[in-house]
């Protein structure tokens, strides 16, 4: 196919607005738990009175914990008893089954969906510790079940929970001109992916913008790399910037204003921060290296980045401004990718030793920085931070295929997000959802 | 036309015929790169019609499928280098005369990386290696104009089985003609 008529065919699948794949399915991901925490507190969740149509809440809930690597879930079959509400607790019972945390709930039918009240309980203490009712529609169950994932795992570990939230990937298929890119939306359970972009050219780098309803990519459909700004829901999007060479890693602002990203148009890949209601460029980095991955400071003054100046790539800081850049990766020959929790204590890398690659973290949160390795290898990438900080997803690669997995930020626990078909690369965790 | 013009006419056309036979010989030169003769001719040689004959010793569009240093269209790097391997010097000098001969040819330098490593950095090391291959082009007298660098990083794999003998492959440089 002449490159005319391919630009023309990759132009037919953009055509076509974003669209649910198969929301009825149970999504073109597997979760798979490898590892465990003998540390995790043990919570009964019992199976939830009455019916919340398709979706089972309560199972959910259970599945959600568990993945967090900071509780043990108590199997649904064999529950001696199953109350629902707090008048039928029996606190023995679970005192004797060993648990910590009781979880109970019920739903009732409220106009085109349901209204379903839950009761958290501290077993030891006999005593409640939270009791809330959340009524959508029936659509809208998942969402309901995480948020009440959230309000537990918050409740007893004092950590917000970031299970109401959603992942952006890469898909690929394919070698040469069969290849066939994809842009990706689900929820961080693997739940429901949506595509967002179809394409016969690249596709990179997504990252979300602090509402959680655009992100920002790279394609290459129009011949060289570019970045555009798409909304989610109704498919529309700008190109931001095209200039000559590189146009590439795209990372929103924590006020959503400014967007940073790679840009070798002056000569070699900078760092420039653009104005989003202007389109104004400042050039924040003027080095003869490669400067690339900005990655904002949750304050906004200032960037994280990965740069090869000092020879091989590693991690610097900058302010937005720009000024003179710091080095802050002083461990490991090859440091890239970096991700900042929420509240800037830790970043997690690509690490890079002989051919082996792994995910590390550097806590800066105490006197001196230390590090932390978070993964296997051998080719792991792309780490990315949930808003929460308590959790880690990366791409890794698996003989020809590329999967994902989620870690815990202590390392302890690990989730393997496999793709039915084909790889999967370059995760992004979205912000926390609102209502 | 009278005798002086049509002598002056002769004279300008042995004057073209020389300087296109240097032309000819000087893509024989393997070794050093003729930085000399391809300014200076350019300015001898008579333009050349967009596909129409070819002076002789020129590159016509066809030879870029039956020609075989020019048939070369891939440059393959060592692993985190963009130094230009001595095996494609001759590659550089018959694709920077096509350049010459062809004003209307349009080359696009496609780089790419192994997969390991950063994506965003790899598209960096993709974009220095065609530079690399652009630079040589120019030294080998390949106008810039006529170039185009575009950077893949490691997006598009021509394997993907792992390994230093699919990475070898990966780390490489096409030459695309986008106009002939």
């Amino acid at each position: 196919m002449t490159p005319i008529a391919r630009r023309l065919l990759a132009s037919l699948f953009l055509l076509l607005p974003a669209f649910a794949v198969s929301a009825q399915s149970r999504g073109g991901l597997e979760i798979d738990i490898v590892g465990g925490n003998a540390a995790a507190l043990p919570i009964a969740v019992v199976p939830f009175g009455g019916s919340t149509g398709e979706t089972d809440v309560d199972d959910i809930v259970r599945a959600d914990l568990a993945r967090s690597g900071q509780f043990r879930t108590l199997a649904e079959a064999g529950l001696p008893e199953r109350p629902t509400q707090g008048s039928e607790v029996a606190y023995p019972t679970w005192r004797m089954l060993k648990q910590d945390f009781l979880l109970v709930g019920r739903s009732v039918p409220s106009g085109d969906g349901y209204r379903v009240e839950y009761e958290l309980f501290d077993v030891a203490k006999q005593q409640r510790l939270l009791g809330f009712a959340l009524t959508a529609p029936a659509s809208a169950m998942r969402d309901v079940a995480h948020q009440i994932s959230d309000a537990v795992y918050e409740k007893i570990l004092g950590v917000p929970g970031a299970f109401w939230t959603r992942i952006a990937y890469v898909t690929s298929s394919g070698l040469g001109r069969s290849a066939r890119y994809a842009l990706m939306v689900a929820d961080s359970d693997g739940f429901g992916p949506r595509t967002v972009v179809n394409s016969t050219e690249p596709l990179m780098s997504p990252s979300w913008a602090p509402d959680g309803r655009r992100l920002a990519y790279v394609s290459f459909e129009g011949g060289n790399s570019a970045v555009y700004i798409q909304d989610i829901a109704s498919g529309s999007r700008e190109k931001v910037a095209s200039f000559r060479g590189i146009n590439g890693a795209p990372n929103f602002s924590p006020d959503g204003n400014r967007l940073a990203l790679t840009l070798s148009k002056g000569g070699n890949p900078d760092i420039y921060v653009m104005d989003l209601g202007s389109r104004h460029l400042t050039q924040v980095t003027n080095h003869f290296g490669i400067d690339t991955e900005p990655t904002w400071s949750p304050d906004g003054a200032g960037l994280v980045f990965t740069s090869d100046r000092g020879g091989r790539p590693q991690i610097y800081q900058v302010p937005a401004s720009g000024g003179s850049a710091t080095r802050i990766s002083f461990e490991g020959t090859y440091n890239a990718s970096p991700s900042v929790s929420f509240d800037g204590k830790k970043i997690a890398v690509a690490q890079g030793a002989g051919n082996t690659y792994r995910i590390a973290l550097l806590d800066r949160s105490l006197g001196s920085p230390r590090w932390s390795l978070l993964s296997p290898g051998s080719l792991d990438e792309s780490p990315s931070f949930a808003p929460n900080g308590a959790m880690v997803l990366y791409a890794a690669r698996e003989g020809r295929r590329g999967v994902l997995y989620a870690v815990s930020a202590d390392g302890r626990v690990r989730q393997r997000l496999v793709l039915a078909e084909g790889d999967v690369r370059e995760p992004a965790w979205s912000p926390y959802r609102k209502r | 036309m009278n005798a002086s013009a049509s002598r002056i006419a002769r004279t300008l056309l042995l004057a073209a015929l020389a300087s296109a036979i240097a032309v000819g010989c000087s893509k024989k030169v393997k070794e050093t790169p003729p930085t000399d003769s391809g300014p200076s001719t350019g300015t001898t040689t008579t333009p050349v019609d967009d596909g129409g004959a070819t002076r002789p010793g020129a590159y016509g569009p066809n030879d870029l499928d039956t020609d075989a240093c020019l048939r070369n269209r891939v440059v393959y790097f060592d692993l985190d280098q963009d130094a230009l391997k001595p095996e494609f010097q001759a590659a550089m000098a018959c694709h920077a005369k096509y350049l010459r001969d062809r004003p209307t040819a349009r080359l696009r330098l496609e780089g790419n990386a192994d997969e390991r490593g950063s994506r965003e950095y790899n598209l960096g090391l993709g974009e220095r290696r065609g530079n690399a291959v652009s630079s040589a082009l120019q030294a080998n007298g390949g106008s810039a104009s006529q170039q185009t660098v575009v950077s893949y990083g490691e997006e598009r794999p021509v394997c993907n089985e792992g390994g230093e003998s699919c990475w070898s492959q990966n780390r490489r440089v096409e030459l695309v003609y986008s106009a002939k």
